[in-house]
């Protein structure tokens, strides 16, 4: 019965070390860009628990964003309270303001990496990758206007509700583009910027 | 009206029936005596002085009488019968009208001088008088506030760019009928003596032979500079132009309600824009497309370096979510967006680098994608002029003047901008962005600003290009 018990205890013990090495210390070796765990996986959170959040909409004149507090399902770890801080931006706007990412985009995941992190907090910084549907594209009015509204309506509602994302990216399909409608450069991370925003507004 | 030994006379029963008069001729002493309806005018034969309403005044010549009808000259008119009629009696000998009472009948003279690529309509109007231009299709329309007009107008010396010069209808507006070269056209008023005023509408070519040397330009002296890099230092002045109309073929743009593309209104004005430098400015102007197709961004950008392009204008129309907003904006690039590296290298920074027999040298090294980190400065300048003269001829959005993290420019080796000529999606700025009016205003307030950036960047040092590395000790 032993002797039966033990290829079995030796397979399982491998196959647990291999996959410890393969989802736990090889990441961590891997070196400083570290993908932390992608979150379009549901919420391990509690389902009631709710933060509050500032989102932004498009003004009614059209020729600003409007920061407005909101609030969003709790989620951790922060890739999973980024993901649901861009699932609500994606919905509609209330009344005087219109959404500032064109209806009916869909948000495929959420990524946030690391940078400089392990070895302390003075260095680290994590960029926070947005992948968005199609419609992000096909349906947008082409303004170059608009088009910064619907980026920095996401890089805001990112950067500013979670000051440890210092930086996003803004993907379409799970691909890095050229510009959402031609304009603003999308290749490279977002800061936060906020001059796009008029004032703000308690809802 | 006859002629009499070279006197342009009015025939007294013509005048008779239209200001009311009724005449008596004195048989014995061979006098004349007309009669208004409160005064008289005496006229003798042979004699040139008139007796008016109680005053003697000067004829040019005696009254004729031929047959039984009285001819008089036509300076009677003014000089001798509005003081009898106690009225205003305007003559306008070119247009051949009397012209009574105080009606606004400006008296226009026009002269059309070929100027090289451009045919240049002055029109003189005395006295000044309000007036809008406009272009009708075909036709450049000055409409004055008037009632008529009393108008010179001659013949055009250069058919194929100005057809006629003519009045239209109704009769208080000049119509410049424009012949198969026309491009575009610059209207501006001038004050002129004694209460005129002037107006010159440039009429401009299109350009089609070889680029035309630039204007001659006084030398502007370099001040003294570093030993020249791996480049040669440019010269001061704009020489090369590049005119990227936004988006074409695939990629439509924005849409305006109405089907309007704006990927056909930029290039539209980029065509107009061109026509238009390469006869103000001269130099090689370039588009990065000059029909319906699409082009990368990056290939727009390389088209202006792979050129050396002294400057590069991408033209958009605006899209919005809100049908009200409106507005020109002119963008240039936002350097905060791309991180501090990027600012870095505005700033000329450099890094001290090892080199071969030791000691270190400057390298200043930039990434061939943010080329136009190195002329910020010089594109602000540009896109505030560029504002400027916009606001004067175009509604302007109240965010005109903005930073962005465009695509377009961001790889652009020389002073960038990126002008938003107004809301597509609104529909009133939907017709302005398909006419050629205001398609024409767009490419003179452009013309303008370039005009002014080349007076003050020829007094600028340029600032150097942008090599994948240069080196100074």
């Amino acid at each position: 019965m032993l002797r039966r018990a033990v290829p079995v205890i030796a397979i399982a013990a491998v196959a647990a070390a291999g996959a410890w090495l393969l989802f736990y210390a090889l990441p961590r070796w891997h070196g400083r860009d570290r993908i932390a765990a992608p979150a379009a996986a549901p919420a391990a959170a509690v389902p009631e628990r709710k933060i509050t959040a500032t989102l932004y909409y498009i003004a009614e004149d059209g020729m600003s964003l409007v920061g407005v507090q909101r609030e969003v399902p709790f989620g951790d770890p922060v890739a999973e309270q980024a993901r649901r801080i861009v699932e609500s931006q994606l919905g509609p706007a209330q009344q005087p303001f219109a959404a500032a990412v064109p209806e009916g985009t869909t948000l495929r995941g959420v990524y946030v990496t690391e940078r400089d992190c392990a070895a302390g907090t003075a260095n680290c910084q994590r960029d926070a990758f947005v992948d968005l549907s199609v419609e992000a594209r096909t349906r947008h009015t082409g303004g170059a206007l608009d088009e910064l509204f619907t980026i920095y309506a996401i890089v805001d509602a990112v950067t500013v509700n979670l000051p440890v994302i210092s930086r996003v990216q803004i993907l379409v399909e799970g691909k890095e583009v050229d510009t959402l409608a031609g304009h603003v450069d999308l290749r490279h991370p977002l800061e936060k910027n906020l001059k796009w925003v008029k004032t703000e507004k308690e809802e | 009206m006859r002629l009499f030994n070279g006197q342009e006379m009015f025939a007294l029963d013509d005048l008779g029936r239209l200001f009311d008069l009724t005449s008596r001729e004195d048989t014995l002493a061979g006098g004349l005596t007309i009669s208004t309806k409160t005064q008289t005018i005496t006229l003798t034969p042979g004699q040139t002085l008139v007796s008016a309403a109680g005053r003697v005044v000067s004829l040019p010549a005696p009254p004729v009488k031929e047959g039984r009808s009285w001819f008089l000259p036509i300076d009677f008119v003014p000089r001798a019968l509005a003081p009898a009629l106690g009225t205003r009696l305007d003559l306008r000998r070119p247009s051949r009208l009397i012209v009574v009472g105080d009606l606004r009948v400006p008296r226009v003279t026009a002269r059309i001088e070929p100027q090289g690529a451009l045919a240049r309509v002055t029109l003189d109007v005395l006295p000044a008088t309000p007036h809008s231009v406009s272009q009708d299709g075909a036709r450049v329309l000055v409409r004055f506030e008037a009632d008529a007009l009393d108008a010179a107008l001659p013949a055009s010396p250069v058919a194929d760019l100005v057809q006629a010069v003519r009045v239209a209808d109704p009769p208080v507006v000049v119509a410049i009928d424009l012949g198969p070269r026309f491009a575009s056209y610059r209207a501006s008023d001038a004050p002129g003596d004694r209460g005129a005023g002037r107006i010159v509408i440039d009429v401009i070519a299109q350009t089609t032979e070889a680029p035309q040397p630039p204007p001659a330009q006084p030398p502007v002296p370099l001040p003294p500079a570093e030993p020249p890099l791996l480049e040669a230092t440019p010269t001061s002045g704009l020489r090369t132009f590049v005119i990227d109309a936004g988006h074409g073929g695939d990629e439509h743009g924005a849409r305006g309600a109405q089907g309007t593309l704006e990927k056909d209104v930029t290039l539209g004005v980029a065509r107009r824009l061109k026509a238009a430098i390469e006869s103000r400015l001269g130099g090689r102007v370039i588009l990065t497309r000059d029909s319906d197709q699409t082009v990368g961004l990056d290939e727009r950008a390389a088209v202006a370096n792979n050129n050396k392009a002294d400057v590069f204008i991408s033209l958009h129309a605006n899209a919005s979510v809100r049908a009200s907003a409106a507005g020109a904006e002119v963008f240039y690039l936002s350097l905060a967006d791309y991180g501090a590296q990027a600012q870095r290298v505005a700033q000329g920074e450099s890094e001290p680098l090892p080199v071969f027999g030791g000691g270190t040298r400057d390298i200043e090294l930039i990434l061939w994608e943010m080329a136009q980190a190195r002329h910020i400065e010089a594109s602000a300048t540009f896109a505030r002029l560029i504002e400027a003269e916009l606001r004067e001829r175009v509604p302007m959005s109240p965010r005109a003047i903005q930073q962005a993290p465009f695509r377009v420019l961001v790889g652009a080796n020389m002073p960038a901008v990126l002008v938003e000529m107004g809301f597509i999606t609104n529909p009133e700025q939907e017709k302005q962005l398909a006419s050629d009016g205001f398609q024409a205003s767009i490419v003179q307030a452009l013309v303008d600003s370039l005009v002014r950036f080349r007076d003050s960047h020829g007094l600028q040092s340029p600032p150097p290009a942008p090599p994948a590395s240069g080196a100074r000790r």
